[in-house]
């Protein structure tokens, strides 16, 4: 692969992240052009994975995650998590590119069964890469995903994400299984006002309360988390959100 | 002789005068405004009927910016001069058109002017619109007074000097702009009458089914020849009876059904052709849509815009284009090229791989895409995107190879072609 190819690899896929200064797709890229394609099935015309296959292209067969250590997951999360996303960048709440344009000329209904689709693939979660942060680092990561920092009025992830950060029916994701890169440049994007959910949008106000040095250290740690069979979302009305989420009353 | 230099001289400032005079009155005119159609005794009839004709003509494709609120306007319009971005036409008094009169809408619709009479950018298709009738604007109207009225001022044209001085519009219009309805040929059928109103009115096919000159005129809009869209870079393929790149072997019937379902047998809407269908024809009612194909069906052949005919690629160049698509493109478009239509359609005998110019080909191979929804296809297969995981050179021999595979003969196709197709992509 050549330094342009790697170059657009990053500029396609991670422009956040390259803002933030962590432009660490390079070497994940690399090993995507080299590894085979995943040994599908045959498709058939008419089925839901063939409908689908224009996500599979990235986001990897069932949207078990792209090979490129950036294209997130999609087998398993919440239907009306993935469901919101799919309004919200068609919608242009959520700024992509290709998904903008493949999603330009499809209508709710079918976005939604498309959401149910991908929720329903169940899948193993691959081990995590190893962690790429420091000890120090990573420990100060799990405070923050497991405890919050009240101080500074900064809520767990666990709190609203669930304690095994599996997510919650309807729509809350979960966080594990998920690249670094991804991770980052979610947040950068609602940092930089290139993301956002219904409002109120809470997930908003914590970005904003992050700093560059907290996004570091719980993406890192998120990051390297081996996933526990079973992962899954727990069930709605188990977690009590500790502010207003318009994401969970959106249709 | 200084008396007759001076004579001369007068003579050329009074003809300078006398022209710009009619060039300013050309530009200006208006057509009589015929009086208001009768006032229906069913107004809910009259609103039903706008609501179809609103439909019709894709006003929402302009002034609909994406996740906004209906007619609110927002959308930005690329063209070669600047950015125009779609007014309000909500029923908003201070914001809207809820001051506007049905009077003001026909000027707009008919005469291209603006309800103080400020000349509008032709973006918005008066050239196209004037041929509509007053009672359709009417009907327009009254639906436009129903939605929701939502308070957002009108984004201004950000357009480069001197595109941006709104009077020069008078020598653009005394050129390109003859306001006037369409009147019925009594020589043809209703059907055929109606489907060139619709093509040639509300639809405004020209607008990109017809190239365009350095000012942003249409040019042969009548005949309906083809052309790159200016900024988008998509190719619209000719409505003309070319029996390659035009509609020659379709039946009136094929071109219904892809205005309808957004997929017919040799062919599935991409690009700007998708949102159309997705916005707009595919909620023409039956007749409606076999009209537009009777009529287009009628439409003589003519040489497309840009021609074909360039190099065909090389042995080597085909080789390795074939292992791409062996690779890549055969699971589902099959090693024949027949696909499974219409889930995976055909590439051998597509108009748009084989269409003179390749960019809608390189598109979709770049960035894939679905089929519009419709009732017809409401959960339309996606075509995967390959730019990612292809470069510039190779998806140059892929789609050569795809041009001149199973019978298919068309140029080959550069990296540079790609490249340019990236950015275009990539910058709207």
């Amino acid at each position: 692969m050549s330094i342009s190819d790697c170059l657009r690899s990053i500029s396609a896929s991670c422009t956040r992240a390259a803002l933030l200064g962590l432009a660490l797709a390079c070497a994940p890229a690399v090993r995507a052009a080299d590894a085979p394609p995943p040994s599908a099935q045959p498709l058939q015309p008419g089925t839901m994975a063939a409908r689908v296959a224009a996500c599979t292209a990235c986001h990897g067969e069932q949207g078990r995650a792209g090979a490129d250590g950036y294209y997130p997951r999609l087998a398993g999360k919440p239907q009306e998590y993935l469901y919101h996303q799919l309004l919200n960048f068609r919608d242009g709440r959520r700024q992509y590119r290709p998904m903008q344009h493949l999603l330009a000329n499809l209508p709710d209904a079918y976005l939604h069964e498309i959401a149910g689709y991908f929720a329903e693939q169940h899948v193993p979660y691959p081990a995590p890469p190893p962690a790429s942060a420091p000890a120090d680092v990573l420990a100060q990561g799990r405070v923050l995903a497991l405890q919050g920092d009240a101080a500074r009025g900064l809520p767990a992830c666990a709190a609203c994400h669930g304690a095994s950060l599996s997510g919650a029916l309807p729509a809350i994701p979960g966080l594990l299984g998920l690249p670094r890169d991804y991770l980052v440049s979610q947040i950068g994007g609602w940092k930089n006002a290139r993301r956002a959910a219904a409002p109120p949008d809470c997930m908003a106000d914590v970005a904003n309360r992050l700093t560059p040095a907290d996004l570091s250290a719980v993406s890192a740690w998120l990051a390297a988390q081996p996933v526990a069979e079973p992962y899954a979302p727990e069930p709605a009305g188990s977690v009590t959100l500790p502010a207003e989420c318009g994401s969970q009353t959106q249709r | 002789m200084k008396i007759l230099i001076s004579r001369i001289l007068l003579a050329i400032v009074a003809l300078c005068v006398v022209a710009a005079g009619v060039l300013y009155w050309l530009g200006t005119r208006t057509d009589d405004v015929p009086a208001a159609a009768a006032p229906q005794a069913d107004a809910a009839q009259l609103v039903e009927r706008g609501r179809y004709l609103a439909r019709a003509g894709n006003c929402m494709a302009c002034h609909t910016a994406r996740g906004g609120k209906a007619y609110a306007g927002g959308t930005p319009i690329p063209t070669p001069f600047g950015t125009l971005y779609g007014p309000n036409i909500t029923p908003d008094a201070q914001t809207g058109i809820g001051a506007w009169s049905a009077d003001d809408f026909w000027q707009a619709l008919h005469n291209g002017k603006s309800r103080d009479g400020s000349l509008l950018y032709p973006a918005f298709p008066y050239t196209e619109y004037t041929r509509i009738t007053r009672a359709d604007a009417d009907a327009l109207f009254a639906f436009l007074k129903t939605v929701e009225p939502v308070s957002q001022t009108s984004r201004p044209p950000e357009l480069q000097f001197p595109y941006d001085q709104r009077p020069l519009l008078a020598a653009w219009r005394a050129l390109y702009f003859r306001p006037g309805v369409q009147q019925d040929d009594p020589a043809q059928s209703l059907q055929w009458n109606r489907g060139r109103y619709l093509v040639r009115g509300l639809g405004h096919c020209a607008a990109c089914h017809a190239p365009r000159n350095s000012l942003g005129a249409s040019v042969d809009a009548d005949a309906l020849p083809g052309g790159v869209i200016p900024v988008l870079d998509w190719y619209a393929p000719p409505l003309s009876g070319d029996a390659e790149a035009g509609l020659g072997r379709w039946s009136a019937q094929d071109i219904a059904t892809l205005l309808k379902s957004g997929v017919a047998a040799h062919s599935t809407a991409s690009g700007p052709m998708a949102e159309v269908v997705q916005g707009s024809s595919q909620h023409l009612t039956d007749d409606d849509a076999l009209a537009i194909g009777t009529y287009l069906k009628t439409l003589p052949a003519v040489p497309p815009v840009p021609p074909g005919g360039a190099a065909a690629p090389s042995a080597g160049s085909l080789e390795l284009g074939g292992k791409l698509y062996a690779q890549h493109c055969a699971q589902c478009h099959r090693d024949d090229g027949r696909g499974a239509p219409p889930d995976w359609p055909a590439l051998a005998g597509n108009p748009t791989v084989t269409a003179p110019s390749p960019a809608n080909a390189i598109r979709m191979v770049l960035d894939g895409g679905f089929a519009p929804a419709t009732a017809a296809n409401p959960r339309p297969h996606g075509m995967p995107p390959f730019g990612q995981v292809l470069n510039d050179n190779d998806v140059a021999l892929l789609v050569s190879y795809l041009r001149n595979s199973w019978g298919n003969s068309a140029s080959a196709v550069t990296s540079l072609e790609v490249k340019r197709a990236r950015d275009a992509a990539t910058a709207n």
